[in-house]
């Protein structure tokens, strides 16, 4: 489900997740409190680039791109209507105002970059090796686990419901707008919610019967390399550079 | 045997989940350093409870604990208890849940304190030892059944333990896994406790079979001898009933 994209080989997959992980989050900082739209479009720009030399293939692309949009999309249903200012013109009873797209149009730059950004990180980025750095960038334990364990019972999950759709299918289950329909679904919600907790549980246990105290520990060793320093060199300059035209 | 091998003592041991039966009556249960025991049972004799009890995870109602001679009452007893004493769960789904499988396996001993390469090698050897070369980097969550019994044993047997106890291992698997589950177990120079239906399994690779029944161990010789004709797969070859 979500490892689809990792196994990839471009220069971005080979880079160390620590570095990716710090210029993500520098740069989502800048273009989260940026209001320039010379920087704003300057991220945006970056972010294309990056998945670009990532190399994410534009319809997975697209599909990941698509909820943020929607959300954004609503964002555009009111805020030029609400957004107090000077009126760009009437729709019926209803000012759009000028501040009130620009406010929408930052939205949805600064949205659209930072997921591109975002993108491009996970998708070159297997999911244990991101935990494994957010580790190592002394992120606290708690954090990372719910990261991990999250991950990894997402999958779980997945299953037991698959399992349970299968196993109301071969009973001849078909959805309808009816009573009899949405007892089943709140059922199999249900059942999956208990289900799920028994397993946490078990899996608990069997992680207790190991000597598990609390803490992970990371088999992988991350290090530095040529690449890692010029690109992250690159990524500083490009997010002081933004920061440097917002600001200064 | 004297006491000095005695591993586990369990007297008198009562439990019952909140609100439900009694699962556990007066149970007694020894071990001693080599015994090979095969436990076998109705569903829902209490025979997993049983296992979650020796390993701390439920506490009895009433009875008492002993192992290696010492009492375990809290779960700070528990925790030594747990590196001595290796538990295969039945559902290996239960068992496994780091991405990769060399990551699984190595986390028992880096919870026991080994450093990072000590953990690397000892979950190599294991996984060599039960012929999962090459298995190292496999997605966890991505491997068959059976190699993920077999996984969840090599996580149990990482932790280098003194005692076993493996509930329904031989479940789900096919003649072949079950063959090499077969030749690891006889292998090995541990005592170990065994959960399961099978009786040609147990009766090869354990020196008892006791039966669980009520909430109660019983003995080899509380069994009532019976006869019966019967035919299976194998059943040419000489076994018990018990």
């Amino acid at each position: 489900m979500f490892e689809e994209l990792t196994n990839g080989d471009s220069f971005i997959h080979g880079l160390d997740p620590r570095g990716k992980l710090i210029v993500v989050f520098l740069f989502s900082i800048v273009v989260a409190a940026a209001d320039r739209f010379q920087v704003l479009l300057g991220s945006l720009t970056l972010g294309l680039l990056i998945v670009l030399t990532a190399k994410v293939p534009a319809r997975k692309l697209i599909k990941r791109l698509i909820p943020v949009n929607m959300l954004i999309l609503f964002l555009w249903l009111f805020l030029p209507f609400t957004f107090g200012g000077e009126p760009l013109f009437f729709m019926g009873p209803l000012a759009v105002t000028r501040e009130g797209v620009f406010y929408a149009t930052r939205i949805s730059i600064k949205s659209n970059a930072m997921m591109l950004m975002l993108i491009a990180l996970v998708a070159s980025t297997p999911i244990f090796f991101m935990g494994h750095a957010m580790h190592q960038l002394k992120i606290p334990n708690k954090i990372v686990h719910l990261f991990f364990f999250t991950y990894r019972y997402i999958h779980a999950i997945y299953r037991e419901y698959l399992r349970l759709k299968n196993s109301i299918k071969i009973r001849g289950f078909i959805p309808k707008t009816d009573l009899h329909t949405y007892k089943t679904f709140a059922y199999m919600v249900g059942m999956l919610l208990v289900r799920s907790f028994d397993r946490a549980h078990r899996v608990h246990n069997a992680m207790l019967c190991r000597g598990f105290k609390g803490d992970l520990y990371s088999l992988k060793k991350f290090s530095f390399k040529t690449n890692d320093v010029v690109s992250i060199i690159f990524m500083m300059a490009m997010i002081v550079i933004m920061g440097v035209m917002e600001w200064a | 045997m004297g006491l000095n091998h005695l591993i586990l003592n369990l007297e008198d041991i009562r439990f019952n989940y909140t609100g439900g039966p009694k699962v556990l009556t007066d149970l007694d249960l020894q071990l001693f350093k080599g015994d090979r025991i095969g436990l076998m049972g109705p569903n829902g004799s209490g025979k997993t409870t049983l296992f979650q009890i020796i390993m701390g995870l439920l506490k009895p109602s009433s009875g008492s604990i002993e192992i290696y001679n010492y009492p375990c009452k809290t779960e700070k007893d528990f925790i030594d208890v747990r590196k001595k004493i290796g538990l295969l769960f039945q559902d290996a789904d239960d068992q496994l849940f780091s991405p990769t499988v060399l990551e699984d396996v190595a986390f028992g001993p880096l919870n026991l304190g080994k450093s990072r390469d000590e953990a690397m090698e000892i979950s190599l050897n294991t996984l060599n030892f039960l012929g999962l070369s090459g298995f190292e980097d496999r997605i966890t969550y991505k491997l068959s059944g059976g190699e993920k019994k077999l996984v969840s044993l090599a996580t149990v047997l990482a932790m280098e333990p003194e005692v076993l106890l493996l509930d329904e291992p031989t479940s789900g698997l096919d003649e072949k896994t079950k063959a090499t589950l077969k030749n690891v177990l006889s292998g090995l120079d541990l005592s170990y406790i065994i959960i399961s239906h099978e009786i040609d399994f147990l009766a090869e690779i354990t020196d008892h079979i006791y039966t669980m029944e009520n909430g109660k161990i019983l003995f080899d010789q509380e069994v009532h001898a019976h006869e019966h004709v019967h035919a299976h797969p194998h059943g040419a070859y000489v076994h018990e009933h018990k």
